[in-house]
């Protein structure tokens, strides 16, 4: 017990300097961002004395190691500090904006493992047959598409030629009101106040991004899916299995799926915290308001608050997600060990 | 004795042979690559039209025999941009992928055979790196330093550092003590000549593997900087930034000004991906997932 214990501990101590080293990096990133924002908030009519008001209101005069002592201060409050471009606090507009992207993320993640698992399965029982190769083909396609092409298709081909899906502006289109916010997201709110015209709106909005996020994130899932598929057919307790005369799909979905689907939850894991970020093509794409198209706006105005936001949210997200993960797992798994190797 | 490395060479064809032999994908991705090397290195000698010249009257036509995928909102040929666009394209990802390989070769040699704390330090600030979405901290390299070319091979090189330190690490740790490591050092080597001739070369073939897999990550990567902005700017033809202008007119029903530079970006892409696959059959093939 002691030793798991002393995992667990040991994994969380390497993750501190992780994240002060995140919170260093983000600093010094936005800082060297051009433009000044005292000018910017000391507005068009400004003279260099108020300029100068603003620079000393914002702590801007102070040295580097102060000013970061300072952001440390307000950082450890929740004070992500004030965006120039919405005029509200970082932290609001990154609450507000999460749930989009949140709701987002999961349902490709959705999308992408219902499509990713059979595939890696069916790859995995005839190694270097035909459809072996054709799983592959397929997900390296998927992988190689960038996604804000894959969106830009996805849009022509069902909106401008089919004429099926919505226009893509957004999470709803202007007919339907927003559900009540409760959750944040869409689907959730509506079917909670049983609005299912509403919920079948948001979810039409949903499904082109969705895809498009599921074509580049099936790769990762059924790589893993067919890698531990192969490893646990492989093993000794299938084919103890085998020799027991079990028939062959209670082997390959009750017993080597079931072990196989622990590598496949940690790649699941490492997916999401990934597309979360890189879901900011998609966003812009199908202006979609959610946290990354708030980063681009930021990144073009220059906001410096809100880019250090972004940038540290996602990225203190991904540490924790990943501090999670490993801990389930040597919960589950007591042999796993975080060791120096 | 003198036969042997003809034997070996040989042999390493043949194998080379086989292993495409019973994978006619990965034979396709070595004829795709020779397609795009040659774009690269001949394609504004080959184009049928200059790529920056402006044609107002001809502007917005649909692909013909004249101009195979159009013509795009200034009467410019789409196809001449294409494939003038693949030298700057793989440009940008070759040199960012070999500062990355030998900055993360030299950073990785040299925590894997000291070890200690040089090595924990390392593996903390490499961690740090990972730690962000990498297509967000490349986005904000390139708003700090400014919107160049340079500073995409910069950003790309620096988020992937990590994967080439981490394996060159690996490799050399785990041959650090070995025999002939140690044979090389009694023979009055030095530690930096075992390093560089005696271990490192031992990590080349899974580096190989890695390269290819991150060209094609590499283009991805700089094409999206350019679909958002940040980067390559117009008028230079470059294929994420054809996508984001021909995206303007997908809505209108103007599709080949969009389609055109996403499948050849696609193809590119798709081409290291599949050759990584390839050489990770050819290199280790236990490896293979």
């Amino acid at each position: 017990m002691s030793g798991r214990y002393k995992t667990i501990s040991l994994r969380i101590a390497q993750a501190i300097p992780v994240l002060f080293g995140v919170v260093v990096v983000s600093f010094i990133l936005t800082r060297a961002l051009p433009g000044d924002p005292a000018v910017y908030f000391a507005g068009a009519s400004a003279t260099e004395e108020s300029i100068a008001q603003v620079r000393e209101a914002l702590g801007l005069d102070k040295s580097l190691p102060e000013q970061f002592v300072i952001y440390l201060g307000d950082l450890l409050r929740g004070d992500l500090g004030q965006s120039i471009s919405t005029g509200q606090a970082v932290t609001d507009d990154l609450a507000r904006r999460l749930p989009a992207s949140l709701e987002l993320t999961l349902m490709a993640l959705f999308i992408s493992c219902s499509i990713a698992v059979p595939l890696g399965v069916m790859a995995a029982t005839k190694p270097g047959s035909l459809r072996d190769h054709i799983c592959r083909v397929i997900v390296t396609a998927g992988v190689s598409l960038p996604t804000f092409f894959t969106g830009i298709l996805l849009i022509y081909i069902f909106y401008y030629l089919l004429g099926i899906a919505p226009s893509p502006l957004g999470r709803l289109d202007f007919i339907y009101i927003e559900p009540d916010t409760v959750t944040g997201f869409y689907l959730i709110d509506a079917a909670l106040i049983g609005d299912w015209e509403t919920w079948f709106g948001a979810l039409k909005q949903l499904i082109l991004p969705a895809t498009t996020l599921a074509l580049f994130t099936m790769a990762p899932i059924a790589r893993m899916t067919r890698a531990a598929m192969l490893s646990a057919l492989s093993s000794d307790f299938v084919r103890t299995a085998r020799a027991a005369g079990l028939s062959s799909s209670k082997i390959l979905y009750g017993y080597a799926l079931h072990n196989a689907m622990l590598p496949v939850i940690t790649t699941l894991g490492m997916v999401f915290s990934f597309t979360l970020g890189a879901n900011v093509l998609v966003e812009k794409v199908f202006a979609w308001p959610g946290i990354g198209s708030y980063a681009i706006e930021a990144l073009v105005a220059s906001d410096y608050a809100a880019v250090q936001g972004f940038v540290l949210a996602m990225a203190i997200l991904f540490v924790l997600l990943n501090l999670t993960i490993d801990i389930a797992y040597s919960l589950i798994d007591p042999r796993i060990g975080f060791e120096e190797r | 004795m003198s036969m042997a490395p003809t034997t070996k060479s040989d042999g390493f064809f043949a194998h080379i042979f086989y292993v495409l032999r019973g994978n006619p994908i990965t034979a396709l991705a070595f004829i795709l690559l020779a397609f795009f090397i040659v774009c690269a290195l001949f394609g504004p000698l080959i184009v049928p039209y200059d790529p920056l010249a402006s044609n107002t009257s001809n502007a917005l036509k649909p692909p013909s025999s004249d101009h195979w995928f159009g013509t795009d909102n200034l009467g410019r040929d789409v196809f001449s941009r294409v494939i003038v666009a693949t030298r700057l394209d793989l440009l940008i990802s070759v040199s960012a992928v070999a500062l990355s390989f030998v900055i993360g070769s030299i950073l990785g040699s040299i925590a894997g055979y000291w070890g200690g704390w040089l090595d924990a330090i390392l593996n903390r600030l490499l961690d740090t790196i990972m730690a962000f979405p990498l297509f967000v901290l490349a986005m904000g390299i390139v708003a700090a330093l400014g919107n160049t070319i340079e500073n995409i091979v910069y950003a790309t090189a620096l988020i992937n550092i990590p994967f080439y330190a981490r394996l060159v690490r690996a490799e050399v740790n785990i041959r650090r003590d070995a025999g002939f490591a140690l044979a090389a050092k009694l023979a009055g080597n030095s530690d930096l000549r075992v390093l560089a001739v005696h271990i490192f070369p031992n990590a080349l073939p899974p580096m190989m593997v890695q390269i290819s897999l991150n060209l094609g990550w590499a283009i991805l990567n700089a094409a999206g900087l350019s679909f958002i902005g940040l980067g390559v700017r117009p008028p230079t033809p470059e294929w994420g930034i054809m996508v984001a202008e021909g995206a303007n007119f997908v809505i209108s029903g103007e599709w080949w000004l969009a389609l055109f530079p996403g499948l050849w970006l696609m193809l590119a892409v798709f081409t290291f991906n599949l050759l990584g696959d390839g050489l990770r059959d050819i290199v280790d093939p236990r490896k293979r997932t």
